[in-house]
Parts: C-alpha cells; structure tokens; sequence
C-alpha cells in the first residue's frame, strides 16, 4: 500500500478512486438492468470513459505524489480506450441489426434509400452474399 | 484513507465484473455477449491498474496496456466473424 504521502495527493486520489468505482457500478449495473440490446449498449460506456479514467487518474497522482514524475503510460491507455470504444460500439450495433432485427420493421432513414449499415458489407440474417461466379475454363 | 479507498474500488469493479458475468451467461442475444465481454475486459484493466497502485509495481501497466489491446482485437474479431463468416479475407 502507499504511504507517507502528501495530504492533497491523498485527498483527491480518494476522490478519483470513488468516482471511478461508482461509475463502474453504474455502468455494470445498467448492462444487468437495462431492458434490450441497444439500451444495453448505452450503459458500459460510463465504466469506459469515467471509471477507467477516474483510476487513471489517480494513478497519474499517486506517482507525481511519491516520485515526482509525470507518468504516460496511463494517458496512453486512456486514450488506447477512448479511441476504440467507439468502434466496438459500432461493431455490435451492427451485429446486433443484421442478426436479430427485421430489416423490413426498422424505420426508415429521413433521406430515403436504406441504412448505410446495409450497404456493400455483410449478409443479413438469412441471406448470404452469392458466391463469385467461377471463371476458371 | 487511500487503503479503504483503493480496497472499495477494488470491490466495485469486481462486482462489475460479476455483473457482466450474469449477462454473458443469461444475455439472450450474442451481441449482449461480446458487450459484457468486452466490459469485463475495461473492468479487469481497471483492476490490474489498482493491484500495480497497491503494490507499487510499474510493470502492470504494461500488463494493462496488452490487455487492453487483445480486448479490441478480439472483441473486432468475434463481430467480423459473426457478420462476414470470416474474419480476413
């Protein structure tokens, strides 16, 4: 455990420690409770962005505290998360839409034509893309 | 101060691994699958880097910069799966 540390590195560690851990519960606890998929894709973005980044940040303190340096590796791994949340949240919509939704039920996009999910990539539930047409001779 | 604050994050986001446990197991659709997954993944980062707060080793940042590289990957890699049927083509 550290010790003999400064009063006000103490005071706000405990701070960002508390926070991150209550934003933690809060986005476990919705991916429990929230009622479907899309809802639930909504609640764990607050244990990445707040709850990782309130013990980050804390880390960031508890090392300028004890040895007077400025640490990166934590702002690295920060911004590793807040670059690639995004792009996994993207993945599992669209995993989510063309697994288990009714194309047909969706609503319709206010410009006409289709959802730009649908476009050139994948096989929606049921269909799969035709195979190349062989061209050997 | 900082032992009961490290100790209570500590538990909270082990709780939060449970919880994302109960929904890996009950979830009824596989995308609540690799969403709890990959919350279980941010929520064990956030463990590893409080055990290096507590023992004082530098070394789990490494640990937790890997881990949080082979959550993306694998977590891209299981929706490309799921979605193309293939994951390079």
């Amino acid at each position: 455990m550290p010790e003999n540390l400064p009063l006000w590195a103490e005071i706000t560690m405990t701070i960002l420690l508390i926070g991150g851990a209550f934003f933690s519960l809060v986005g476990a606890w919705g991916l429990v409770r929230l009622p479907d998929a899309m809802t639930r894709l909504h609640a764990p973005t607050k244990a990445t962005t707040l709850g990782i980044g309130g013990v980050l940040i804390a880390s960031m303190v508890l090392v300028a505290a004890r040895d007077g340096l400025f640490s990166v590796h934590e702002l690295l791994i920060t911004i590793f998360l807040v670059l690639t949340s995004p792009v996994v949240a993207l993945f599992i919509a669209k995993v989510h839409l063309h697994l288990r939704q009714d194309r047909a039920a969706l609503p319709r996009p206010p410009s006409g034509g289709d959802w730009a999910g649908y476009g050139a990539h994948g096989p929606t539930r049921g269909e799969r893309a035709a195979p190349p047409a062989d061209t050997r001779q | 101060m900082i032992e009961i604050a490290l100790i209570l994050a500590a538990g909270s986001f082990g709780l939060g691994v449970l919880m994302c446990l109960w929904r890996v197991i009950k979830g009824p659709e596989v995308s609540d699958r690799i969403l709890a997954l990959d919350t279980m993944v941010i929520n064990v980062i956030a463990l590893l880097i409080l055990m290096g707060m507590a023992l004082g080793i530098k070394i789990f940042f490494e640990v937790a910069m890997l881990f949080a590289l082979v959550g993306f990957v694998s977590t891209v890699a299981y929706c490309r799966f799921l979605l193309r049927g293939d994951i390079i083509e």
